[in-house]
């Protein structure tokens, strides 16, 4: 790994302080990709800046029928967090199913949501729970948060703080995991809530996590497994790689939206 | 450069290390607990999986600076002048081959027993092969891997 200066602060003023000192600062919230990228040299920030010291970046509660999420909880944290499993079991699930038992102990919500890899898990859930990505600077939609691969609204210098999710009515996942990296190879998730019927789709997209408009309006009218069959889901603009062609992917999504609305 | 302290076994331990300093280094070669494996170094094979604050990690993932005040066990800190019950059972269930990914196992086996006791969950064979997704054994000996964790829930 290239050098690199190592900074811990304890206030959200001072991380971003130390974000722009640096040449080309980074944040660091878990390290499950951003380590193994630096080893790799594909990434090479001249500083890091941790932000588990910050208070309140840690834990989940409940704000009226809002769950709150802290940027650095960890994925283990979410899974057996009795809050998330009571107001979003869907959510708590997704979390422990992602990567293996050590990387969940380490990974964090808000380092896997700024870097919105396209075949990464929570951001599938965030937008089909219409979430709210919270940063030290405003709150954005989940709409408007994910802008492609690995391309967020985050500007420069800004920082997740929290996520806030308003508990849905109903709400799962469904992963058909690439079995080597346990990434998803296509994720879908479902959910019935206060921002209505959405389903969101990770792993397929060309252009990151997507929503469907075809699983959305068979669900609206009929929350059932079997109200998918007849739904069309194209595989244009989905990945074909050596993982697996579009058009599987294609079948893959309208499987997992089965099984995500038969767990739900 | 930063001097960075932590309990490693038990033990205080401070090093003045360069910031990019891995965990799996920072044991291996400033501390000379070479039982610590770097198998992949891409955070994948779980050889060099070790306790921190009682929560299994990836030492080849960790920044041994971020682990400041930290409690780390690793394998060498398994044994308490006998052999840990996970350690005897893998003896017993030659559950190795070349033993390389052995520590990362045995530590994987010791979280997950510890897991599932602490949340009153039994814990099946089939869960120890799902819980062991994150542990790579190239000799493909999962099979008495499993036997030996199922022995070493039952005594642990």
């Amino acid at each position: 790994m290239y050098p690199v200066k190592y900074h811990k602060p304890n206030t959200i003023d001072d991380a971003v302080a130390a974000l722009a000192a640096g040449e080309e600062a980074m944040v660091l919230a878990g390290g499950q990709t951003l380590l193994a990228t630096m080893k790799q040299h594909l990434a090479s920030p001249s500083d890091l800046v941790d932000i588990r010291g910050i208070d309140g970046m840690v834990g989940a509660c409940i704000d009226g029928d809002t769950l709150v999420i802290g940027a650095a909880t960890t994925h283990a944290e979410v899974a057996g967090s009795a809050v998330v499993r009571k107001h979003c079991p869907g959510l708590a699930a997704l979390a422990g199913n992602i990567g293996d038992p050590a990387v969940r102990n380490m990974g964090t919500i808000g380092g896997s949501l700024a870097n919105n890899d396209p075949a990464a898990c929570y951001p599938s859930a965030m937008l089909a729970l219409g979430a709210t990505i919270v940063t030290n600077t405003r709150q954005i939609s989940a709409d408007d948060y994910f802008q492609g691969m690995f391309a967020t609204a985050l500007e420069e210098g800004e920082i997740i703080t929290s996520v806030r999710v308003d508990a849905p009515a109903k709400a799962a996942y469904a992963k058909f995991a690439q079995p080597a990296s346990l990434f998803a190879l296509v994720g879908v998730f479902v959910a019935d809530g206060p921002h209505g019927v959405r389903v969101a789709v990770t792993g397929a997209g060309d252009d990151g996590v997507f929503r469907h408009a075809g699983l959305e309006a068979a669900l609206a009218s009929d929350w059932s497994a079997g109200a998918l069959d007849s739904v069309d889901v194209s595989e244009d603009g989905l990945i074909s790689d050596i993982h697996g062609s579009a058009d599987y992917r294609a079948h893959l999504i309208k499987v997992m939206a089965k099984r995500a609305v038969a767990a739900a | 450069m930063t001097n960075v302290k932590m309990k490693v076994n038990g033990k205080t331990v401070a090093r003045e290390v360069p910031d990019e300093t891995l965990l799996s280094e920072f044991l291996r070669e400033h501390l000379r607990l070479t039982g610590t494996h770097i198998g992949c170094d891409t955070s994948q094979c779980g050889a060099c999986a070790v306790h921190v604050n009682g929560k299994m990690v990836k030492a080849c993932t960790a920044l041994a600076v971020s682990l400041e005040g930290a409690e780390v066990t690793t394998i060498e800190g398994l044994a308490n002048g006998e052999l840990h019950p996970m350690q005897v059972a893998f003896h017993d269930n030659h559950g190795l081959q070349c033993g390389f990914c052995t520590p990362g196992m045995i530590m994987a086996g010791v979280d997950m027993v510890n897991r599932y006791k602490a949340e009153g969950r039994e814990l099946t064979s089939e869960a120890i092969r799902h819980e062991l997704e994150g542990n790579i054994c190239r000799c493909t000996g999962y099979h008495n891997i499993v036997k030996s964790i199922e022995d070493a829930a039952a005594k642990m």
